[in-house]
C-alpha cells in the first residue's frame, strides 16, 4: 500500500522539503514586464556574448545555478541529484549544464511543465530520505525555440492573436530535507490529455483542458475546495488559455473566482505586442519563484496551487497533421 | 477519467472556436495594402528610372526586381524586414522583397551550423516551395499552351 | 499616375493575401505558393501580360508577378527551342532574381546576425 498516496493522483510529502535557495534569471524583454521587480537577474544582452543561441542557453542556465548555490552558501558536492528539463532537441541544455556541474543527473522532458514535475520528482527523493538537496532547474529561450519550433528570427511573419512568445529566461530551485524556506506539500502529477486541438498558433488552449483534468483531480483526492488556496497559478496558458481554463473549471463546478492568475499572462504587458502572452520552461519557473514565492514570504499568499503545463507535440507532429497532447502538473506550495 | 472521447473532443473544439479572440482583419487588410502598395510603389519609381536608363521593357523589369531584391535584403540585414511583417502581413510577405527576407533570414539563422550544410543547404527552406511550385505551375501551363499553338512539331 | 496605379494595385494584391491569411488555415507558404501557382496560370490564359502592362511594379513586384515570368520565359523559350524550352525556359527571367537572393544573402549572412 503506498501510503504516501491519497486518492487516484496525489502524493502528500509526509516530511514536506524545503525549498531553501531559488534564483530566476530573464531576458531584457521579459525584465521590462509587470513583474520586473521580482526577478533575481536581468540579463542586458540575451546572448551572453555567446556566437550561438544554444549557448546563451546553456551559458544563462550555468549562471542561475552558480548563483542558486552561492545564495545557499552550497558547494555542487553537497548536491545529491541534479533534475532538470528544456525545450531543446534531446534536452542538450540540461544535459549540457550536468556535464559542467558533475551532480549526478535526471534529465526530464514535460515541456513547460518542466519546473513542476522537477520540484515533484526531487521532493519524492527528499521525502523518501533518497537525497537531502536535489537541484531542480529549467531552461528556454525565445531564440532558440524560435528556430526549432517556428521560423528564422528575421523572417517577416505575422503573430497571430493567440501565439504565445517564449521566456528568455532559467529558474533554480534547491529542495532540502531541512532548512527554511517554502515547503512542498502536495504534488500531483497530470495525465496526458489531447482535445484534438491541431492550431500551433494556439496551444493555450491546446493546454487548458490537462490543467482542469489536474486541478480537478487534486482538490477531489486532497478533498480540499479553491477556497483552501491563496492563488492557483497556472502556467503558460496565456490570455486565450487562461480563459478556456476558466469555461472549462466552471463546467466541472469550480468556481475560480479571483483566486487564478496564469504565468504566461502575468509576464508582459499587453503593450510589449506578444500575441497571447508568454511561454516556454521559464515561464511558469521564474514567475514562480520570483513573483510568487517573494510574495509568500512578504505573507501575500500562504498556500498556492502551481498547475505547469506543457505542449507535448515536436515540429515534425505538427507538419504531420496529429494534435497537441498536453499535460498539467500541479504541486502545492505553503509557507 | 479516460482518454477523451470524440464527442468531448468535438465539444471542446467549439468551444474553443467560439472563445477564440477574433483577428482584427480589417486592420489587417488596411495594414496590408498601405505596406504592399507602398513597396509596388518604390518598386514603380525604379522601374520608371530604369525604363529610361535600359534598352528595353525588359531589361528595365529585370533591374527593377534585382534591385527590389536588394532592397528587401537589405532590410532583412538590418533587422527590419521582421518588424515590416509584424505590422504588414501580406503586404510584407507578397512583394518579391518578402522572397528575398525569406531567403536572407534563412541564410543568417542558420549560418551557425556552418556554411554548406547550415547556410546553403537551408537558404531555401521557406522560399523552395515558392520555386518549385512556380516551375511546375509553369510547366503545365506552357506545356498546355504550346501543345495548343501547336509548337511542338 | 503610374505611380499611384502601382501602388492600388499592387496594394489591392497583397490586401488579397491577407484576407486569405485571416479567414482559412493556410499558412503564408500556402498564400506564396498559390499567388505564384496563379500568376502562372494567369500568364498561360494571356492575362498577366497585359496586367503588368497597365499596372507596372503593382502587378510586377507580388509574387505572382514571379510566377507569370516563370511561364513567359518558358514559352519563350520553346518558342526558340521546341520542347527543351520547358527545361531550360524556368530560369530564363528570373534567374536574375533568384541569384541576386542568393548572391546577397551570402553576402549579408556573412555579416549580419539575427537579432531581437
Amino acid at each position: 500500500m503506498a501510503e504516501n498516496r491519497v486518492g487516484q493522483q496525489t502524493i502528500v510529502f509526509r516530511n514536506p522539503p524545503r525549498i531553501i535557495s531559488s534564483f530566476a534569471t530573464v531576458g531584457p524583454d521579459e525584465g521590462k514586464g509587470p513583474l520586473a521587480q521580482y526577478f533575481n537577474d536581468i540579463l542586458e544582452d540575451p546572448m551572453l556574448g555567446q556566437k550561438t543561441a544554444e549557448k546563451a542557453e546553456l551559458k544563462m542556465l550555468e549562471s542561475t545555478i552558480e548563483q542558486t548555490l552561492a545564495q545557499a552558501k552550497l558547494k555542487k558536492e553537497e548536491i545529491h541529484y541534479y533534475i532538470s528539463g528544456d525545450l531543446l532537441n534531446q534536452i542538450i541544455s540540461s544535459s549540457f549544464s550536468a556535464r559542467t556541474l558533475g551532480v549526478p543527473f535526471i534529465g526530464i522532458y514535460g515541456a513547460c511543465s518542466s519546473y513542476a514535475e522537477g520540484l515533484g520528482l526531487g521532493s519524492v527523493l527528499i521525502d523518501g530520505s533518497y537525497a537531502d538537496k536535489v537541484l531542480v532547474a529549467t531552461t528556454s529561450h525565445y531564440q532558440t525555440a524560435e528556430r526549432q519550433f517556428r521560423y528564422p528570427i528575421e523572417l517577416n511573419i505575422q503573430r497571430k492573436t493567440s501565439n504565445q512568445v517564449t521566456v528568455t529566461g532559467a529558474g533554480v530551485s534547491i529542495l532540502a530535507n531541512a532548512g527554511d524556506g517554502i515547503k512542498v506539500t502536495h504534488a500531483t502529477f497530470g495525465k496526458v490529455i489531447d482535445m484534438g486541438l491541431k492550431d500551433v498558433n494556439d496551444m493555450g488552449s491546446a493546454m487548458a483542458p490537462a490543467a482542469v483534468d489536474t486541478l480537478v483531480q487534486h482538490l477531489q483526492d486532497t478533498n480540499r475546495s479553491v477556497a483552501d488556496y491563496d492563488l492557483i497559478l497556472t502556467g503558460d496558458l496565456a490570455s486565450q488559455g487562461k480563459k478556456m481554463f476558466g469555461l472549462l473549471a466552471k463546467e466541472k463546478g469550480i468556481s475560480l473566482g479571483n483566486k487564478h492568475q496564469d504565468a504566461g499572462d502575468l509576464i508582459f504587458s499587453p503593450q510589449q505586442d506578444v500575441g497571447a502572452g508568454a511561454s516556454g520552461c521559464a515561464c511558469a519557473a521564474v514567475v514562480t519563484i520570483g513573483y510568487v514565492m517573494k510574495e509568500m514570504y512578504q505573507g501575500r499568499f500562504r498556500r498556492v496551487l502551481l498547475i505547469a503545463t506543457g505542449a507535448l507535440m515536436n515540429a515534425l507532429t505538427f507538419q504531420q497533421g496529429e494534435s497537441i497532447p498536453g499535460i498539467g502538473h500541479a504541486i502545492v506550495l505553503e509557507v | 477519467m479516460d482518454p477523451k472521447t470524440k464527442a468531448e473532443q468535438k465539444k471542446y473544439q467549439e468551444l474553443v472556436k467560439g472563445h477564440s479572440k477574433k483577428t482584427p482583419i480589417l486592420k489587417h487588410v488596411v495594414l496590408a495594402f498601405l505596406i504592399g502598395g507602398s513597396i509596388c510603389l518604390i518598386g514603380q519609381i525604379a522601374l520608371n528610372y530604369f525604363s529610361t536608363v535600359e534598352r528595353t521593357q525588359g531589361e528595365a523589369a529585370a533591374t527593377t526586381l534585382a534591385f527590389m531584391i536588394f532592397l528587401g535584403a537589405m532590410a532583412t540585414g538590418f533587422g527590419v524586414y521582421d518588424i515590416l511583417g509584424e505590422i504588414g502581413g501580406a503586404g510584407a510577405a507578397i512583394p518579391i522583397t518578402g522572397f528575398a527576407n525569406t531567403v536572407v533570414a534563412s541564410a543568417m539563422e542558420f549560418r551557425r551550423e556552418g556554411f554548406l550544410l547550415g547556410m546553403a543547404a537551408k537558404m531555401f527552406v521557406i522560399a523552395g516551395p515558392v520555386l518549385v511550385y512556380g516551375i511546375l505551375a509553369g510547366f503545365l501551363v506552357t506545356l498546355i499552351k504550346a501543345s495548343l499553338l501547336g509548337l511542338f512539331p | 499616375m503610374s505611380l499611384l496605379i502601382a501602388f492600388l494595385v499592387g496594394g489591392t494584391i497583397c490586401a488579397i493575401g491577407q484576407i486569405v491569411l485571416d479567414t482559412t488555415k493556410l499558412t503564408p507558404a500556402h498564400v506564396l505558393v498559390g499567388f505564384t501557382i496563379t500568376g502562372a496560370i494567369l500568364n498561360g490564359l494571356g492575362i498577366y501580360e497585359p496586367f503588368i502592362q497597365f499596372a507596372g511594379a503593382g502587378a510586377l513586384i507580388p509574387v505572382s508577378g514571379f510566377g507569370s515570368a516563370i511561364a513567359s520565359g518558358m514559352l519563350a523559350e520553346v518558342k526558340r527551342l521546341g520542347w527543351e524550352g520547358l527545361f531550360t525556359g524556368a530560369f530564363e527571367i528570373t534567374g536574375l532574381g533568384v541569384t541576386a537572393a542568393v548572391v546577397f544573402a551570402s553576402i549579408i549572412a556573412l555579416i549580419a546576425k539575427p537579432r531581437k
